[in-house]
């Protein structure tokens, strides 16, 4: 629970951080470029004398932002696709886990690189770039994360479906819809859960390896990923910038991914909490 | 006198657990003679797998131990022996059959393999000779051509041919003792007679003592020359088969014999079946007295508080009760 | 028996297809039920027997349509089960019910017992309220030997035998007619099981229920039914009054299956009649008399014609050419 605790704390402080540290972004002051940590700058500047805390806390929103909306894209098209596929035989079950593969075998950066220089300007004219940008990358990252938690899900549904319980309700009476809804997603949303969280942590970083890549938002938007990009270059004198920029990314995917394991724990009734 | 082979003295196997201590077996005292059937019933939980298992160290050490007592075979105690000891033990003086054939075979290895695999393990045989072993083996548990069935693997049998499988390979050092954990338990009951028939035919042909563990009372009625029957860790009764049905003695026996439903005596007994209240008690903190006491019919005070002795109540017959 | 049969199965089967090759095709067929049919009076036991593979499973999940027949009928209290869809179907649910074998496979282990006996009444829209729910809940949990704290408790809980219970509460919950019951105390202890079949017992009295008993062990059976059934390979071999079957079996399968039964009495010595081999693959059934491979008695003609089942007691019912 510990996890817990860190991460809301990091959302906190990028949700509210802005407001009280009130030190602009993108300040630029020559004089102090590269300083190390000091009380005007708790996590030191940057090449371009920017305060480094600053740009965290602003570009963790984004960070965090495409994360969840990553995870939730490819959560509900897995979950659908998996239940749909793992409640039908035959045909549709074969054509949707078909499509899984052709999606499996679809590289991902690449492919978000053409969609990206494809639709980038496009989307820029009808919501701005941030939100264009933001768009692209959610959507190409959740796309193509949706299969493990279809098949995942699948898998659950195909074993559960087997279950007494299952036809106990049948024979109740209970429609197909009351048995998925109430019966059968219950019991099978639980590895789909910890496959969740984990999501999360993979989409962060896939984001910010786009961006350390220079692929993902603009230069002066500072997702951490861009952080770290920009770091690398004077790693040996100022390595606090990057440690800063990778610890928070660091960070933040660990503790996910131990709330994942505690959630899934949690939510077995076989526990006496 | 017949020869003593197996003697368990005071066993206690416990289980260390997130809970507490699981005493799985404790405190059991057992022997089994040249040449004869013992049966060791007993419902879930009462230890007897448990005790089956750690005759041949079977269990794992963490998380179960052997808390006190002594396993003699022939003298030997098997306890503090080491590993290699106690393989030359396996198989050669001490076999073992298990509940589930389906399971108990790899799928991955002809039968033939399986079964020259062990002789290979304790006889110096070649590959040839080890086959031809085997094929003698299947030829003795009656599995009808043995020479082409011993290249086939073990999804290939059924149910009732895997488990002559697995006799056959537990029987082919020609070991002194076998052990048999409900080994007809998973099968139908035409083929478990078959089994059985086929358990004894191998017990006089080799000179054998089996140790049968089962639930089955039917099953104990006729094939065991003695009985043990366990709850909750102990042993409670112990008697020669007529004298286990026909005079029972401990209350746990007794109703265990009245709940079951005849097939030949129905008439009499179209009256209710006459059932034990309540549970097994949980091994972890084991109440301190008797551990039957809770369901017992004749509970008493005395019953409660301590721990009743077993004693001799007749030739060979020992019971665990203040009655 | 009294006139009209509550349940009234008549020549049902079950096939099965093997899809195989490249291409998905039908290859082979499971003959799991091959032409069944029997009576059952309002509050009889029907005991329903056979080794595994003989198909009993399967028959009493295709009088409930919990598995779709290839064939044949079904008709409860007169009406015609097979024709059946939708709402009718629905609220024909009510009039029949099923309790499994494996009491920790059978309930769902994310709801409370509440929630668990209590899905029927909403299914069907038996309650009106929270409150009635529980009461009737309530009354459920003492109806089948548990207390009424045990309804906000999960399955986990609690032990194999009072899961059966909980089974049991579950199924009266709707109030059904007949109860099929799939096996329920083989998974059980000894000691356990005899609680539970007097259990059976007295709900049958007190509710009038009518039962299909279907189990391997052939002592429980004998002991709780009116009439037994005998299968084999997905047939009805036998019929007969329990006792009747007992005292004189006629088909040459039902004696190798008594005698093979293990008396728990070491004094009764028994002839036993071995049969030789395993049970045939239900893909590819002896033709004929499904059971001329290892019978005893079996003539050259049994492998050409199919035994009918014919009354050849008074009430006593044989599919045999030679006996009877």
């Amino acid at each position: 629970m510990a996890s817990a605790v860190i991460l809301l704390l990091i959302v906190l402080a990028v949700l509210i951080g802005p407001y009280v540290w009130r030190v602009p972004i993108n300040e630029i002051d020559f004089a102090s470029k590269l300083d190390g940590p000091s009380w005007t700058h708790p996590l030191g500047t940057d090449d371009l004398g920017q305060d480094i805390l600053a740009r965290l806390l602003y570009g963790g929103r984004i960070s965090l932002a495409v994360g969840l909306c990553a995870m939730l894209v490819a959560a509900i098209v897995g979950v659908m696709v998996g239940a749909i596929a793992g409640m039908s035989r035959g045909g549709i079950d074969a054509a949707l886990m078909w499509l899984a593969d052709l999606f499996l075998s679809l590289p991902q950066l690449p492919l978000l690189l053409l969609i990206s220089y494809l639709f980038r300007d496009a989307l820029t004219k009808l919501i701005g770039t941030q939100g264009g940008i933001f768009l692209i990358v959610v959507l190409v990252i959740g796309g193509l994360r949706w299969m493990q938690v279809a098949r995942l899900v699948r898998a659950q549904i195909l074993s559960i479906r087997e279950k007494e319980f299952i036809e106990a309700a049948r024979a109740l009476g209970a429609s197909s819809i009351r048995q998925v809804v109430r019966h059968i997603l219950p019991n099978a949303l639980g590895p789909v859960i910890v496959a969740g969280t984990i999501d999360v942590a993979n989409a962060i970083i896939a984001e910010s390896t786009l961006s350390f890549l220079g692929l993902g938002f603009p230069p002066d938007i500072p997702t951490w990923g861009r952080v770290l990009f920009d770091a690398k270059d004077t790693i040996d004198i100022a390595p606090h910038w990057a440690i800063f920029a990778g610890s928070a990314i660091f960070l933040t995917v660990l503790t996910i991914n131990f709330i994942g394991d505690g959630l899934r724990d949690a939510l077995d009734p076989r526990r006496v909490l | 006198m017949a020869e003593t082979l197996l003697e368990i003295r005071g066993l206690k196997t416990w289980f260390k657990t997130d809970d507490g201590m699981v005493r799985a077996v404790d405190g059991v005292d057992l022997h089994i003679d040249r040449g004869e059937t013992v049966g060791v019933v007993g419902e879930s939980g009462c230890g007897k797998t448990v005790t089956a298992r750690s005759v041949l160290k079977l269990i794992d050490m963490p998380p179960g131990r052997f808390e006190d007592g002594s396993i003699l075979w022939r003298g030997r105690d098997l306890i503090p022996l080491a590993a290699d000891e106690m393989d030359k033990i396996r198989a050669r003086e001490i076999a073992i059959v298990f509940q589930e054939p389906m399971t108990s075979l790899n799928p991955v290895y002809t039968v033939g393999d399986q079964i020259a695999e062990v002789l290979r393990q304790h006889q110096q045989l070649n590959r040839k000779q080890a086959i031809d072993a085997a094929v003698e083996m299947l030829r003795l548990v009656n599995i009808p051509n043995p020479g082409k069935r011993v290249h086939d693997y073990p999804h290939q049998f059924s149910g009732g041919m895997r488990q002559r499988v697995m006799i056959a390979m537990a029987l082919s050092c020609k070991p002194k003792l076998l052990i048999a954990d409900e080994p007809t338990t998973a099968l139908d009951v035409t083929i478990q007679a078959q089994i059985l028939e086929l358990m004894q035919e191998m017990k006089e042909k080799l000179g054998m003592s089996i140790m049968l563990i089962t639930h089955a009372m039917g099953v104990v009625a006729e094939t065991c020359q003695r009985v043990v029957v366990m709850y909750a860790g102990k042993v409670v009764e112990e008697a020669p088969v007529e004298a286990l049905f026909g005079n029972p003695r401990h209350p746990y026996t007794q109703g265990l014999i009245r709940s079951i439903p005849r097939v030949d005596r129905a008439a009499e007994q179209k009256q209710r079946l006459e059932a034990i209240a309540g549970t097994v008690p949980s091994l972890l903190e084991p109440p301190p007295g008797c551990r039957f006491a809770a369901r017992c019919k004749f509970a008493m005070d005395v019953c409660t508080k301590a721990m009743p002795p077993l004693k001799e109540v007749g030739p060979g017959h020992f019971v665990r009760c203040v009655l | 028996m009294s006139a009209e049969p509550l349940l009234s199965v008549k020549n049902l089967k079950k096939h099965f297809a093997i899809k195989g090759g490249v291409f998905a095709r039908n290859v082979e067929k499971v003959y799991a039920v091959d032409g069944v049919s029997f009576d059952i009076g309002k509050s009889e036991t029907l005991g329903l027997v056979g080794e595994s593979g003989c198909g009993k499973s399967t028959t009493g999940r295709c009088i409930l349509r919990l598995i779709e027949p290839s064939s044949g009928e079904v008709w409860l209290s007169g009406q015609d089960v097979m024709r059946m869809d939708g709402s009718a179907l629905r609220s024909l649910r009510r009039d029949m019910q099923i309790i499994f074998q494996d009491p920790y496979a059978s309930l769902n282990p994310r709801l409370t017992v509440a929630a668990i006996i209590g899905e029927a009444l909403q299914i069907h829209n038996l309650v009106k309220s929270k409150k009635e729910l529980e009461e009737r809940v309530v009354k459920l949990l003492e109806t089948v030997g548990l207390q009424p704290d045990h309804m906000r408790r999960f399955p986990h809980e609690f032990s194999g035998g009072q899961r059966q219970r909980i089974g049991i509460a579950r199924a009266l919950a709707v109030e059904p007619k007949l109860l099929i019951c799939d096996e329920p105390v083989s998974a059980l202890d000894v000691s356990i099981q005899a609680q539970v079949i007097n259990l059976l017992e007295d709900l049958q009295e007190q509710f009038g229920l009518t039962y299909l008993f279907i189990a391997h062990d052939l002592s429980v059976v004998e002991h709780i039914s009116t009439r037994v059934a005998v299968m084999y390979l997905g047939r009805v071999v036998e019929i007969a009054p329990s006792r009747a079957l007992y005292d004189t079996p006629l088909h040459p399968y039902t004696e190798a299956l008594l005698s093979a039964v293990p008396i728990p009495d070491p004094t009764v010595k028994r002839k036993r009649i071995m049969l030789q081999g395993d049970v045939p693959n239900p893909i590819r059934p002896p033709s004929g008399c499904h059971f001329h491979t290892r019978c005893p008695i079996a003539r050259a003609d049994c492998a050409q014609r199919d035994p009918e089942l014919l009354e050849k007691r008074p009430g006593h019912w044989v599919a045999c050419h030679y006996r009877g």
